[in-house]
């Protein structure tokens, strides 16, 4: 096999329970974003843009999405004769075999993989965040530190800090102490969930792991912590850009909102630095002879002839005669009614919004149901069917038909 | 039945009527809808149908088509075995490299022609545009033991004005072809070739060996003109959508009827998609003073000023204070604040300028050429 420089390890296993329905049926790297993309592109793209050609993808939780959604990986051309994209399920290995026990533990399974390009370096990526990077000039930070381990880190308010691994570096941005969500940290250098190890060093910590039975195999509380005891060179390298986690409802509704601002700090449409993605086979979108859009993204396949403003609408969407569509998220496929009324709300994959009904209404007295993980967003899974005329209050999360005839 | 039949696009037609549109690029490359190039239609058409080979014969100006094309990916002919042939000409010893018609250039792909397997071949040219399979097309050929089938719709008027390649076919009852007239100036035939043609490839080879040992040119003219009572040749109706793109008022009209529904669900139906190069464009952006109505936008655009009854190809920027009215705005063109269009077709890369105007007429749309500045 052909020696790479560096190899990518992406974990895509992520369940994503803080998304609520979103990932009921799908992987987080899965879950659709901005339009046309699934979160997954934004690390492969980063990857194919920084020059590295050989990425395995870890999977384990509904991997049947993201598999088809990989493919050969041609869409981020990565169908390589050498390299390219591998998933990498957990498998059994003589009479043993197990679930991947934490992250550590997902790359130490697949030693064997990464083995066979005999890289220098490895990258691990985590499936979950928007943002772009190049990977290469972080390398070359490395390389010129001379590091065993190298983290990317962005710096956050420090109010935030508390939500974070933060690394705590010395003048020469070498890691001195690393926290894991301090109650009161001492800098506020996030760690991206981005890290360069040299291959050698990586492999005999995860060997060294994986025997350690108190163990969690997490980079995060075990491998990181260990490297950085016994006393491994390890660097922060400063991440300066757009970088969000998009883990939480609220947070993927944001992130999506930021792409519809006048001048979005994230630029989709830089040429130099694409995000490729898997795309559906779909004529451009139409806007009707009624309709009003303003502060919106409209991909292929759209057909609008409502109003829609500050909202992002996914392939195949499909907004109805009348329909006012506001500061909202409409997933693949969705349908929206003749004068349906849909406000602060991400509605999923094919889910249909009959004709008529309001969606984010303001709650009436007495209405109580769990918002904890929406807030103010109102959420419809996938391939449900709201009836005509129905009401779905705020922050409400639908995750089965509305059939019933309580109003309207 | 796909697995007996190979598919075969000429794309080497020249059409004087397209002018500026065709100054660098063949007609097959002529941008449509928005997202599509002419050829996307019937090469999607006999991918649909379940063809794995397919030979693409050019001729000029075919830089940009192959370009569009690439190894044929999109249309997933990239194959091992079979796939996407493109032919363009080649100079030898008895062949001086440029064709002096179909015959001509269906004789230099013998070879090709030849070595595909299948024991039909699917000919066809590449600026008609419709959505459909050759199935029936093909079971009917089968059928009726026709020799050549050529497949038509009806069409009631005759534009004898800017008339390009209109094969009129009359038929009996059965459906047997008894006449054959190319661009007449009147007609009383409504049955209008859609430049399809199923025949054995093995005849084909005849033909195109016979007529070029007299020195005939013309696929249409000295071969089916010619033979239409020595030949069985059958027409096979097709009921749905057809356009083509003659001229620059058809380009122009024919695009914009893809505003209406009807024609868009003919052209679009899910089940057979039409397959076009990936461009990986984000999505099309609207700013807070857009104002769109009765508008086709593919994706890469930035619409921040007023838009009606248009077509925006990919990468489009409209800015505010802009007013685009009945205009086929082609790939990557900019209209800057303040200028106003109607009824103008801007090819790739075109710019306008602050404040300009430009107007044209529905039967007579201003085109401006590729890269232009206004």
């Amino acid at each position: 096999m052909i020696k790479k420089r560096m190899v990518a390890m992406l974990l895509a296993g992520g369940q994503g329970t803080r998304l609520g329905v979103l990932t009921n049926r799908t992987a987080k790297p899965a879950v659709p974003f901005g339009g046309k993309y699934r979160i997954i592109d934004f690390p492969l793209s980063n990857c194919v843009n920084s020059g590295i050609d050989t990425v395995g993808v870890l999977t384990q939780y509904e991997p049947l999405e993201l598999n088809s959604y990989l493919g050969n990986g041609s869409a981020w051309d990565l169908d390589r004769t050498t390299g390219g994209v591998y998933v990498l399920p957990p498998y059994v290995s003589g009479s043993t075999g197990e679930w991947y026990s934490g992250t550590a533990n997902a790359i130490c399974q697949n030693m064997a993989f990464i083995e066979q390009y005999s890289p220098e370096y490895v990258l691990i990526l985590s499936g979950d965040h928007i943002y772009k990077m190049d990977y290469a000039d972080m390398l070359k930070h490395h390389v010129e530190k001379g590091a065993d381990a190298t983290i990317a880190v962005l710096e956050v308010p420090m109010e935030e800090a508390h939500r974070f691994g933060i690394m705590n570096t010395d003048g020469e941005s070498r890691i001195v102490e690393f926290e894991e969500k301090p109650k009161h940290p001492k800098s506020n250098n996030a760690s991206m969930g981005i890290y360069i190890f040299n291959w050698p060093v990586l492999r005999a910590y995860l060997a060294e792991d994986n025997k350690d039975t108190a163990s969690a195999h997490d980079f995060g509380k075990n491998i990181i912590p260990k490297m950085l005891n016994s006393g491994k060179r390890m660097f922060a390298y400063r991440f300066k850009g757009y970088w969000k986690d998009v883990g939480t409802v609220q947070s993927l509704w944001e992130a999506n909102m930021d792409l519809i601002e006048e001048k979005p700090e994230l630029d989709l449409n830089d040429k130099e630095w694409r995000i490729y993605s898997r795309s559906a086979i779909l004529p451009a979108h139409y806007l009707g002879k009624e309709s009003s859009v303003c502060r919106s993204i409209i991909t292929e396949g759209c057909y609008v002839d409502g109003s829609v403003s500050h909202s992002v609408l996914f392939s195949g969407a499909n907004i109805g005669e009348g329909a006012v569509v506001k500061d909202s998220v409409v997933l693949p496929g969705a349908r929206i009614g003749a004068n349906a009324v849909v406000t602060k709300a991400i509605i999923g994959e094919n889910a249909v919004v009959g004709d008529g009904a309001v969606l984010g209404a303001a709650p009436e007295e007495g209405e109580s149901y769990d918002t904890s993980l929406t807030g103010d967003i109102t959420l419809v899974a996938s391939n449900t069917a709201i009836r005509q005329g129905a009401r779905v209050p705020a922050g409400m999360i639908v995750n089965q038909d509305i059939i019933g005839s309580k109003e309207g | 039945m796909a697995d007996k039949a190979f598919g075969l696009i000429y794309t080497g037609s020249s059409n004087m009527q397209l002018r500026e549109l065709t100054y660098s690029r063949s007609v097959a490359a002529v941008p449509f809808a928005g997202r599509y190039r002419c050829v996307d239609f019937i090469l999607s058409n006999l991918v649909n149908t379940g063809i794995t080979n397919v030979g693409i014969i050019t001729q000029k100006n075919y830089h940009s088509l192959m370009d569009h094309l690439e190894s044929g990916k999109e249309w997933d002919l990239h194959r091992k075995r079979d796939g996407l042939f493109i032919l363009p000409p080649f100079v030898t010893r008895d062949n001086t490299g440029l064709y002096r018609g179909t015959v001509d250039a269906l004789r230099s792909v013998l070879g090709y022609i030849r070595r595909s397997a299948q024991r039909y071949v699917i000919l066809t040219g590449s600026h008609t545009i419709f959505n459909t399979t050759f199935d029936d097309m093909l079971q009917q050929h089968i059928m009726t033991g026709a020799d050549i089938t050529v497949m038509y719709n009806e069409e009631n008027s005759l534009n004898t004005d800017e008339q390009y390649d209109d094969l009129r076919l009359t038929m009996q009852q059965n459906g047997r072809v008894i006449d054959l007239e190319y661009n007449p100036y009147r007609t009383e035939s409504r049955c209008r070739s859609c430049d399809v043609f199923i025949m054995e490839k093995t005849l084909l080879e005849y033909l195109i060996e016979e007529a070029a040992a007299h020195d005939l040119l013309d696929f249409t003219r000295d071969i089916l003109l010619k033979k239409v009572n020595d030949l069985k040749i059958y027409g096979w109706r097709y009921g749905g959508y057809v356009a083509r793109l003659e001229s620059l008022s058809e380009f122009f009209r024919y695009n914009m009827a893809v505003l209406e529904r009807p024609v868009r669900e003919d052209l679009f139906n899910p089940e057979h998609p039409i397959y076009t190069k990936v461009k990986d464009e984000a999505p099309a952006r609207y700013g807070i003073d857009a104002s769109v109505k009765n508008s086709l936008v593919a994706d890469g655009c930035l619409v921040e000023g007023t838009v009606e009854n248009s077509i925006l190809f990919r990468g489009v920027h409209v800015a505010k204070g802009a007013a685009v009215k009945n205009c086929i705005l082609m790939q990557a063109t900019e209209v800057q604040s303040g200028a106003e269009l109607s009824y103008v077709a801007l090819d790739k890369g075109v710019l306008v300028r602050k404040d300009r105007r430009l107007v044209g007429y529905e039967g007579f749309p201003i085109i401006i050429r590729k890269g232009s500045v206004i």
